[in-house]
């Protein structure tokens, strides 16, 4: 049986689930085999209203990866506020530069907080490499704006999902942008002294140790670095012959 | 639980942020004593929704409390419920005795938000009052009969003597955890833990996560945030429900650990909470 026999059958069973677990099974079993045939299967079971089923399409879109990126952002669901917010989950869980548009946009201005929030986690996992070296300052920056602007959201979800990308953008920039990096740290800082909500502070404190671990590291192991950066663009030519 | 909405409420659908721009505080205080019965309702609520905590929206709320105007066709009063529900939120104890009036309600929801907004103002001088409640599904330390016993709001007046450390009623909650309802017993599972700190209750809500109702298991996990039982932690992380109220249940056990260990650093559970909360973004 080839993978496009497979992936009819398990659509198949998808379609006919009769009941709730069936549904799971048969959604968690089209993710397993991770064919990208099954995307829109995939995408369409993230509006379903079962998060059993959602969570198993957005781990099988995550394996699936860029395959399933410009799917996800033609089928994005404007009308189901749920649906909406597993996918913008899934396109976090890429990574892919290509979403940033429209995670921006989500993060900034969705009426519902499930899907700010899942848009604030994907500004800071965005996978860096992607983009174009002499563009990556000007896209870092929009980042880092919007980060500022939806760390002050008025729901804790999205302060604390904003704080977590705070904190991977403040070490992705920490070579590239180093004169922004104390924007995030003192924003950081005004988050622990003035936020009402415990968790959002107790995620800063975590956040703030880890930029530290990474300054120490990078004070005592600059050398290093400098050498991987080196390396990288022989390498990377080599490969192409 | 019937209180879980409630709780759940700021992360409702909506997120409705921009909604108050309808009303100023000046207003919603004066249409407590509207001609239009609606207005007076969503004042109650919109006071309570936006923590107006002014000694006049108080006062007004205490007020509506024993409101005969606004009734349903089976005598019930919406406005009482909502002005008891607000008051829980404002945070000021002169609602407390007000609100132990309203425990003997003809009506079972002003009874229930009662108790809810006395678990919340955390006075314990409600403590006996509640106890006499909670007797109705007694009789001594049994319960009175294996038939759901809907007489009483018992989810509500179970968690408030939870979280009201009302220890020495501990053999008058343990009964519940027989009540036919499983709501009802999750509620005094929760309590019981509160009162005892014995693992074993925390346990029995675990092993509730892996129920086969979405209701009962959302539920749940309200209560395991409120109780901050650590060792639920991977177990509400893989629950099959909402990723929002698998993250209130988390912020609740991560809220614990820094409560509970020394503020200067983060302990091991509160990084492990934080992982778990980071993968449910």
């Amino acid at each position: 049986m080839n993978n496009s026999d497979l992936a009819q059958i398990l659509i198949r069973a998808v379609q006919e689930a009769d009941s709730s677990e069936r549904l799971v099974d048969a959604v968690q079993e089209l993710a397993a085999a991770g064919i990208e045939e099954s995307v829109p299967t995939l995408i369409a079971a993230l509006g379903y209203n079962n998060p059993g089923a959602a969570v198993a399409a957005v781990d099988g879109l995550i394996a699936i990866g860029e395959a399933a990126v410009q799917p996800l952002l033609e089928l994005i669901d404007d009308y189901n506020y749920g649906a909406r917010a597993w996918a913008l989950r899934a396109l976090a869980g890429i990574g892919d530069v290509r979403a940033l548009d429209t995670l921006l946009e989500a993060a900034k201005t969705d009426f519902s907080l499930s899907v700010r929030r899942a848009a604030a986690r994907g500004l800071g996992t965005l996978r860096w490499h992607q983009v174009p070296a002499e563009k990556l300052e000007s896209v870092q920056t929009q980042v880092l704006e919007a980060l500022l602007l939806i760390s002050q959201d008025p729901e804790w979800v999205v302060r604390y999902a904003a704080v977590t990308s705070l904190e991977t953008l403040a070490i992705a920039i920490a070579v590239t942008l180093p004169d922004q990096a104390s924007r995030i740290t003192n924003q950081l800082q005004q988050i622990l002294d003035t936020d009402a909500d415990l968790g959002v502070r107790t995620r800063v404190k975590f956040a703030q140790e880890k930029i530290q671990q990474q300054q120490h590291q990078e004070v005592f192991a600059p050398k290093r670095k400098l050498q991987e950066t080196e390396v990288e663009v022989p390498h990377r030519g080599g490969g192409r012959r | 639980m019937n209180s879980s909405p409630q709780k759940f409420e700021d992360l409702s659908a909506t997120g409705d942020n921009a909604d108050g721009g309808s009303l100023t505080v000046e207003q919603a205080i004066a249409n407590l004593e509207s001609e239009d019965l609606g207005l007076r309702f969503y004042a109650a609520w919109w006071l309570g929704r936006f923590r107006i905590g002014e000694p006049a929206a108080v006062t007004g709320l205490i007020k509506a409390l024993e409101d005969e105007a606004d009734r349903t066709p089976e005598g019930g009063y919406p406005l009482r419920r909502n002005a008891a529900r607000a008051l829980g939120k404002l945070g000021d104890r002169q609602a407390v005795l007000p609100l132990i009036a309203c425990l003997d309600c003809s009506d079972f929801y002003v009874r229930e938000a009662a108790a809810q907004s006395l678990e919340m103002l955390g006075d314990p001088v409600c403590i006996p009052p509640l106890i006499k409640l909670l007797a109705a599904g007694l009789d001594g330390e049994q319960l009175v009969s294996q038939q759901p016993d809907l007489s009483q709001p018992y989810e509500a007046i179970l968690e408030a003597l939870g979280t009201l450390r009302a220890t020495e009623f501990t053999s008058l909650v343990k009964p519940f955890l027989e009540h036919p309802i499983e709501l009802v017993q999750y509620a005094a599972a929760r309590a019981m833990y509160q009162l005892t700190e014995e693992p074993a209750y925390g346990e029995r809500l675990v092993k509730a996560l892996a129920g086969e109702r979405l209701q009962l298991r959302r539920a749940v996990l309200a209560d395991l945030g409120a109780i901050g039982y650590l060792p639920a932690a991977d177990a509400i992380a893989q629950t099959l429900a909402e990723n929002s109220l698998k993250l209130i249940s988390l912020k609740g056990l991560l809220e614990h650990q820094v409560n509970h260990t020394t503020p200067t650093t983060l302990s091991e559970g509160a990084i492990k909470v934080i992982n778990l909360m980071d993968s449910l973004l």
